[in-house]
């Protein structure tokens, strides 16, 4: 063993497990996406990539949220109702202004901007608590679940905040491009043709805004001093602090960027479903937090990157997709999410069973 | 010559407790002092005052002669005080040059704005301090996880150099690690003495001491009880000094010698 490390060259075992240990889930998701080819009517379709990222898009912005948490060593809880409370803050605010007379996309665009200002303040309360009160983060981010879930309740009076303008929809259901059967292709809105002409569209725009998002956020993590100043305070706290990085005002950042994102997916949920509730992202927390662990982060922090996540939430889009579509019940994906969890938790704790 | 640091009648008191009671001592460029006492002699109070940790109560720090006040871990670090800890604050999940870089990270920038972390330079820059202080990692590229209790000793200390350390304070460096291992933090300990810095080894292994110090402070009670040069005393007498027997001890020592 020994000999080894000196050589450089690090025993057979270990290799294997190394190579294995960035891919195991690619070819589950793989195998997974086969499988559902093979079994499941109409999953064999161009089309299906589509669906499964335009339904899956809150939890792809809900997981990155969780990850830079996780990373550090934290878990943000609240991030689901976080979701809740900026959709019916969106629908809210986007049709008071369209009422009061405002242009819709001026309203579209005040709406979005209220609503991820508001949606920082849970997330700056919950890193205030986290990291200047040290709050545990379970707790800390229960509290504010709890907070969120009540105050939307208390905006709504237990109903859905409905009533956005047309152009809400446009946004929330539009694709980035058109193409007609015959030629005409147009960008952003619908083309004008005759009845019967079958439209491809292409790429979802909020498809498209989340991995513009995502990008950002990806490059942030594994390029940028503040990613690695995540990495480092989940690594060792101490030596984050011995090492001068300013680890409060880090940690800060992060719960509010968390608490951003998530409000982020609020917005998308409003303009997608044209409405917004409380409970609109109360399942879509085990799914975020199951993508981040599939995809390999340590629950102890200072491990896991975007990409892998990614990976982790087409796992669970791609199975709720596919079961949906051999008509089976939504509870078996609940089941299945968390087997899959535990197994990939218990690989990965194999996996690294030589790096400690 | 000129001492690097000293403390002059430093006092520190923790309630009616006196844990470091006017001690004056100090290290040169070039020199290995070994600080020893019994556990609770004040050895790592002392050291704390040094590298900023406890504010002393009396006394004074001095840097190349100058009072200084070291009041807190980052005036020291200011000072060119580095401490190399047992536990030796590494981010594991991290990999050598992102140590050796951490909290001051180079960046080159990128479309004009973007602040785009360098890894290439900063591993580049941790391969030098390696190579000058012959110390040899397998992979730059290797999580500190994955490496020897040696290797990730000597990566603490490569950080510290890197960022001019003038005096070492180096807390048990040999503890935790095997026999082929503690040889080579020894060997670097003198390889940095050669270098010009000034190093404070805290230790209770009596061979480290007489390996690479060259002079040997002793503590008893917090006070300052004795000062041996390593040519010229025996690991008995120094033993004879740590426990309070020194009289004894230094008979015995020349009783030995003549005998």
């Amino acid at each position: 063993m020994q000999t080894a490390r000196e050589n450089g060259l690090a025993p057979t075992g270990t290799r294997i497990r190394a190579f294995l240990g960035g891919r195991w889930i690619l070819a589950f998701l793989l195998i997974e996406t086969v499988y559902f080819c093979l079994t499941a009517q109409g999953f064999a379709h161009p089309n299906s990539a589509q669906i499964l990222l335009f339904y899956g898009v809150e939890i792809f912005l809900l997981a990155v949220a969780e990850l830079f948490v996780i990373v550090t060593g934290g878990i943000d809880l609240s991030v689901g109702y976080v979701l809740g409370f900026a959709s019916i803050i969106a629908t809210k605010v986007i049709n008071g202004l369209a009422e009061a007379g405002v242009p819709p996309l001026a309203a579209l665009l005040a709406g979005a901007a209220a609503t991820l200002l508001l949606g920082l303040i849970p997330g700056l309360v919950n890193g205030w608590l986290v990291a200047y009160l040290d709050v545990p983060p379970f707790i800390a981010t229960l509290s504010m679940l709890g907070v969120c879930h009540g105050v939307s309740e208390l905006v709504i009076h237990g109903v859905y905040a409905m009533g956005l303008p047309p152009l809400a929809a446009e946004v929330g259901s539009g694709h980035l491009l058109y193409w007609a059967r015959g030629g005409a292709v147009s960008f952003f809105t619908r083309p004008e043709v005759e009845r019967g002409t079958e439209v491809l569209e292409l790429v979802p725009l909020i498809v498209v805004l989340a991995a513009i998002v995502i990008g950002v956020l990806a490059f942030v993590l594994a390029r940028t001093r503040f990613g690695r100043h995540v990495y480092a305070i989940g690594g060792s706290r101490d030596a984050a602090v011995r090492a001068g990085i300013p680890v409060r005002r880090r940690l800060l950042g992060v719960y509010a960027l968390s608490s951003l994102l998530a409000s982020l997916a609020g917005l998308v949920y409003a303009l997608k479903y044209v409405s917004g509730k409380a409970d609109a992202g109360a399942s879509s927390l085990l799914d975020s937090i199951a993508a981040v662990m599939i995809g390999g982060a340590s629950m102890f922090g200072g491990s896991g990157t975007v990409g892998r996540t990614m990976v982790g939430c087409l796992v669970i889009a791609v199975l709720e997709l596919g079961l949906r579509m051999s008509g089976t019940p939504t509870f078996d994906k609940y089941i299945l999410v968390g087997a899959i969890l535990v197994l990939a938790v218990i690989v990965e704790r194999y996996l690294q069973a030589d790096g400690k | 010559m000129e001492y690097l640091l000293e403390t002059r009648d430093i006092i520190k008191r923790f309630g009616g407790l006196t844990a470091v009671d006017r001690v004056s001592v100090g290290v040169r460029r070039g020199e290995a002092l070994a600080l020893v006492g019994d556990n609770g002699a004040g050895k790592s109070t002392l050291i704390k005052m040094i590298s900023g940790v406890y504010l002393p109560d009396g006394g004074a720090i001095l840097i190349e002669g100058r009072p200084t006040r070291i009041g807190s871990p980052m005036d020291a670090l200011a000072a060119g005080i580095e401490t190399i800890y047992q536990d030796l604050a590494l981010a594991e999940n991290l990999d050598v040059g992102a140590n050796i870089f951490l909290g001051r990270e180079r960046t080159k920038r990128r479309l004009g704005v973007l602040q785009v972390l360098d890894d290439r330079s900063m591993a580049a820059e941790a391969q030098k301090v390696l190579d000058r202080l012959d110390i040899h990692i397998p992979s730059l590229r290797a999580t500190i996880r994955t490496l020897s209790g040696g290797q990730r000793q000597a990566v603490a200390i490569s950080r510290s150099i890197y960022w001019d350390a003038k005096v070492l304070i180096m807390d048990e460096p040999t503890a935790a690690l095997g026999i082929a291992e503690q040889r080579k933090v020894l060997s670097l300990v003198r390889t940095l003495k050669d270098q010009g810095l000034g190093i404070i080894i805290i230790s209770h292994q009596m061979y480290d001491v007489f390996e690479v110090a060259d002079r040997i402070a002793v503590m008893r009670r917090g006070a300052m009880v004795g000062e041996r040069l390593v040519k010229e005393t025996t690991p008995d007498e120094v033993v004879g000094l740590i426990v309070g027997s020194e009289t004894v001890a230094s008979g015995a020592a020349k009783g030995g010698a003549t005998a």
